[in-house]
């Protein structure tokens, strides 16, 4: 089975997920990343690396905070950006998937960025675009289901080299809700990929998927065993709609549990980090003396996650 | 119209045969084998060498969606499908819209097939009113006007009390009850195997537990009930084992699996592959290779295609949305063919095994006098050259539906005349 984001000589055509990912490609991304990181510290806050390019934002699922950083990342490109809520337009009136795809394309778009509440919706766009000879069009998954985030997943592994330098001797604990996230299987992914020597997953059992093991992490129901020693601690956020019913009998025992408190992270290195991809829901993931404590480097995540949208959206429009 | 088929190679499972030995066909029955009847006028010869000449297959679980999904398929495209695949019986679910819960439905469905003078199409009436699991059908009617058996299609009952009362009214009569087993809730709208490819990919899961939670209500049910019911498409290996206690302990049980099932499993999703939605979903390696361990000690009775065209716009969707089911009418001999050549030990008993498990126990199943070649049954044939190896590609398929996981594969044996009634209704 060949995967649709590489081309045959291992370029890369589309970022999809970063299962497969050759280690070289994801260095590769991180350095650009840094290239890109203090372009916004700058008087004119823009490279001319995609003059020219028109990037289209497919939004099939809503998002502001990812849709934004893209925006801004293709814009300090010097890119053209058109902004699609799909929900409210083509495909309300009927239009298939790949009708919409094939029309945008007609209007020379050069990169479409993806989300769509289908786990594998931006292969479906990029395996289409592929035959059908418009593979120049790239495809950028910004969030699938329950599938892949890679620039989440990029971004994360960029704050954990900024802090940590070398990923051989860490232990990377991934907390909460692993079951829906997206953002835990990127992670889980790159880090496996790069040769952390330990990821950890902890949750309730109702929030560990079945199978997970064979993703390369050992899994832990047990909060307080599972932070033992950790080098990076990343938080999920728990959607409302999971806090209380079949999964979790509420937010608040959840947070009796599996809440990232002061006492807790104690049981992590004294130098460990603290990551949360947002939004975070203070006082149901995360304790806000730790949101907001020296551990935590939740904001530098957001800066970086631009850097490193530009450096993915610089790579495949083949700089 | 006599026939003389000469030089072939009859296969016929249900009395041991595999020999070279020519038949002779007048007035739409076999009148004999080997030597001619005393006095028979030849029409026309047909040349068999090196074809193996097979019963017509006997296919238990074919959607042709008439009525009400013809943009899916119509009975036209399918029947023409089925004599394609040598397919000459075939059974019909009852999920069509409307549902087959009325006798009017039921023998407008025959009748139209009738008309078409291609394969014998056997409905299953629905077993609740609208498959919705409250009320019972008139189950006595609807066998009159041709219903072979009550099925719920996909759609599990909720209620066991229903689930129980179904099986009693059946069992007065003695119908045959065919179910898949499935908890109604637990899985429910799961797209996969619960199981690592499903977690990596961020799909939903139907667990080997929807499947045995069923059997288990389902043979205590029987123990008390006595009712004839015959399993679809079982699809785990713990489900098969609860298959085998049950045979084994004499409840009158048969079980059948969808051919895609005896060689696929649920890394064949690849990267989303939507071909690869099916229902129930293809399971994990040991799953599959428990399904091919049991067609050899009979614990599954007979392979079925489970053939359901979806069009485009249904499949050409991200993995969640799309329409479970595939093509499968012109696979099933070829599918059957690649299992024994796979898992038969003897090559002497290949043929043999394989075309057992589309005709002869398919055809015990439904109790009918088909998928056998003797003197006095009806001449519905199958000759297939089982060297030949063929492409699975859209062009080289005659149903409407294209989508099957099997595109690009190279398969086994190809079918070359289907012969219905002593008529040669296709001939490649």
């Amino acid at each position: 089975m060949h995967n649709p984001q590489l081309s045959p000589d291992g370029e890369l055509l589309h970022l999809l997920t970063i299962e497969g990912l050759p280690r070289a490609m994801i260095t590769r991304i991180l350095d650009t990343a840094s290239s890109f990181v203090n372009l916004g510290d700058r008087e004119v806050k823009k490279v001319p690396l995609m003059r020219g390019k028109s990037v289209f934002n497919l939004f099939f699922e809503n998002s502001t905070r990812t849709r934004t950083t893209f925006e801004i990342a293709s814009k300090r490109l010097s890119a053209d950006v058109i902004n699609l809520n799909i929900q409210a337009s083509s495909t309300s009136k009927g239009e298939s998937l790949l009708d919409t795809i094939d029309n945008l394309a007609a209007m020379h778009a050069d990169m479409f960025v993806v989300r769509h509440a289908q786990s594998g919706a931006p292969y479906l766009i990029a395996n289409h675009l592929n035959q059908t000879q418009q593979a120049h069009v790239h495809v950028i998954n910004a969030g699938d289901g329950r599938h892949a985030h890679p620039t989440q997943g990029l971004l994360d592994m960029y704050t954990i080299r900024h802090y940590k330098q070398d990923f051989s001797g860490l232990t990377v604990a991934i907390v909460g809700d692993i079951m829906h996230s997206r953002v835990a299987r990127s992670d889980i992914h790159a880090l496996t990929t790069l040769g952390v020597a330990e990821v950890r997953a902890i949750g309730p059992r109702t929030l560990l998927p079945s199978g997970l093991e064979q993703m390369g992490v050992r899994l832990f129901t047990n909060m307080k065993e599972g932070l033992k020693g950790v080098d990076v601690v990343i938080m999920l956020r728990l959607q409302n709609e999971r806090m209380s019913g079949a999964l979790l009998p509420s937010a608040q025992e959840f947070f009796k549990n599996y809440g990232l408190t002061p006492e807790r992270l104690a049981l992590a290195k004294p130098d460990a980090i603290v990551m949360h991809p947002g939004p975070m829901n203070r006082g149901v993931e995360i304790d806000s003396a730790v949101a907001d404590g020296r551990q935590a480097v939740i904001l530098p995540q957001v800066t970086f996650g631009i850097a490193v949208r530009m450096a993915v959206m610089s790579i495949l429009a083949g700089n | 119209m006599n026939l003389h088929i000469q030089n072939g190679r009859l296969v016929d499972p249900a009395s041991q045969t595999d020999s070279q030995q020519d038949l002779f066909i007048s007035a739409g029955k076999i009148v004999a084998i080997g030597a001619p009847p005393p006095v028979f006028h030849v029409d026309q010869v047909i040349d068999a060498s090196g074809l193996v000449v097979a019963p017509g297959l006997v296919d238990l679980a074919a959607r042709l969606r008439e009525p009400g999904y013809e943009y899916k398929a119509t009975l036209d495209s399918e029947l023409q499908a089925a004599i394609q695949g040598g397919v000459t019986s075939l059974v019909c679910p009852p999920d069509t819209d409307p549902v087959l819960d009325e006798p009017g439905l039921v023998e407008m469905l025959t009748q139209r097939a009738r008309n078409l003078k291609q394969a014998h199409v056997y409905p299953l009436g629905a077993l609740t009113v609208g498959l919705k699991g409250e009320a019972l059908t008139e189950m006595a009617q609807l066998a009159e006007a041709g219903c072979i058996g009550f099925s719920q299609a996909d759609l599990p009952i909720r209620e066991t009390t229903v689930l129980l009362r179904a099986l009693q009214y059946a069992r007065t009569f003695d119908f045959t009850v065919w179910l898949r087993p499935q908890d109604p809730c637990l899985g429910r709208g799961g797209i996969a195997h619960s199981g690592a490819v499903a977690s990596r990919l961020g799909l939903s899961g139907v667990p080997v537990m929807s499947e045995t939670i069923a059997l288990h209500t389902l043979f205590e049910l029987i123990r008390s009930t006595g009712t004839r019911v015959h399993i679809c498409r079982i699809s785990s290996a713990n489900g098969l084992e609860l298959v085998r206690a049950a045979k084994r302990e004499g409840l009158p049980v048969s079980c059948d699996v969808g051919a895609h099932h005896v060689h696929l499993t649920e890394v064949d999703i690849g990267f989303f592959d939507a071909n690869a939605r099916l229902d129930p979903p293809l399971r994990a390696q040991r799953d599959r290779d428990a399904i091919r361990q049991a067609l050899l000690d009979g614990t599954i009775d007979a392979i079925c295609s489970d053939h359901a065209p979806v069009d485009d716009d249904e499949k050409l969707l991200p993995f969640g949305e799309a329409s479970p089911g595939a093509t499968g009418l012109e696979l099933l001999l070829s599918l059957a063919l690649k299992w024994a050549m796979e898992c038969v030990d003897d090559p002497r008993q290949v043929v043999l095994q394989a075309v057992d498990k589309v005709t002869a126990r398919s055809a015990a199943i439904l109790g009918l006098p088909i998928g056998k070649l003797e003197v006095g049954a009806d001449a519905d044939l199958c000759l297939f050259d089982p060297a030949a190896y063929w492409r699975v590609e859209p062009g080289a398929l005659a149903s409407q539906g294209k989508h099957t996981p099997f595109l690009g594969y190279e398969l086994p044996g190809r079918v070359q005349l289907t012969v219905i009634g002593g008529h040669v209704v296709f001939r490649r």
